[in-house]
């Protein structure tokens, strides 16, 4: 079971999880979504809160909907690869605006991410 | 589907419930929270025809609280309302008797997912088992209103997972399902909106992601910040 953070809508963080999802294949174009009401109990959650956070992504064009077959993830190649790309741009600037915060150098920021990805917490 | 107007209740000059309204929609879970005292079985009981010396209107699916609105309310009292010798063969005699939505292999299967006795009586079943045992009997009525009073009240955190997800397994789509509780974190997430009630009085209703986004709060610690002495 998934469990979400309270202080934050959920239908956003169901959709964020979708989103990272998409963009890591764990859903692949195309892919059929199941039911509302089977999502809504996979995440135990409110089966309106999974409604909003898929009508929301279909407005983001990332999930379509047809009639006869039901909800599934876009098609569109290059939507993926931009929500990757947005996912990566997001995440780096919060990494980033934290360690001017704290007052680190361009440089510093750059030897800091070289050493902790070569294992060096120094 | 459930209308309450101007609904005021007294107990001996007390006021327990205070110009309610409240105009609750098809299709949704909604939690109705509140201290002890502050009203939510007082309004439970007066939805379920208990009470009747009330002032004000209150409309379930366009009729007054009679015979047919409790036939479309799957009611979860409070504490326990069957015979202490009943199993659940006598329980399911009992529902299907008195509710043409009683299904009773939802009642056989869900017995059987929640781990209970089929054979066993009431008076042998610990509390969280009675609680269960009960939940299953409302839950299987294919109602449009489910009314849900404290039903985590009396389990172990672990029970109260098993029987959350048995809420939202079990109620029929489109209905509405009205939960009171004072245990919200456990809870919050299945709820579309809740009402707070403080001293009798309706102070919130309000969708939860909404309280969510504009607080930066969970509603328990919303909850906590409304009801703070």
């Amino acid at each position: 079971m998934d469990t979400f953070q309270n202080t934050q809508p959920i239908y956003l963080q169901i959709m964020n999880l979708i989103k990272k999802q998409i963009a890591t294949s764990v859903f692949n174009p195309g892919q059929l979504l199941e039911s509302v009401r089977e999502l809504a109990l996979v995440y135990q959650v409110n089966p309106n809160t999974v409604q909003r956070a898929l009508s929301e992504l279909e407005r983001e064009g990332l999930v379509r909907s047809e009639r006869t077959i039901g909800r599934y993830i876009t098609k569109d190649e290059a939507a993926i690869a931009q929500l990757h790309q947005n996912l990566v741009d997001e995440a780096t600037s919060t990494y980033i605006n934290t360690l001017l915060e704290l007052h680190m150098s361009q440089e510093s920021i750059i030897t800091t991410v070289k050493n902790r990805l070569k294992g060096d917490n120094t | 589907m459930i209308e309450i107007k101007n609904v005021t209740k007294t107990y001996d000059g007390k006021p327990a419930l205070i110009n309610v309204n409240l105009s609750l929609q098809t299709g949704k879970i909604i939690g109705l929270l509140g201290p002890n005292g502050s009203g939510k079985t007082t309004l439970i009981k007066i939805l379920n025809g208990l009470l009747r010396d009330y002032k004000g209107e209150v409309l379930i699916d366009g009729n007054p609280v009679n015979e047919i609105s409790k036939s479309l309310v799957s009611y979860l009292p409070d504490r326990n309302y069957l015979p202490n010798w009943t199993n659940a063969e006598g329980a399911i005699k009992i529902f299907k008797d008195l509710y043409q939505d009683f299904d009773e292999e939802k009642m056989r299967s869900l017995f059987a997912k929640l781990n209970l006795d089929p054979k066993q009586p009431l008076k042998k079943m610990s509390k969280g088992m009675k609680e269960k045992f009960q939940l299953a009997l409302v839950m299987s009525r294919n109602a449009k209103i489910y009314i849900l009073d404290e039903p985590i009240g009396g389990v172990d955190p672990a029970a109260r997972e098993l029987i959350l997800k048995t809420i939202l397994e079990n109620y029929a789509p489109e209905s509405l399902v009205l939960i009171s509780t004072h245990l919200i974190a456990d809870i919050e997430q299945i709820f579309d909106s809740v009402v707070f009630l403080k001293e009798g009085q309706v102070v919130l209703f309000e969708d939860v992601d909404t309280i969510r986004q504009t607080q930066g709060k969970s509603i328990e610690e919303y909850f906590k910040e409304v009801f703070r002495c």
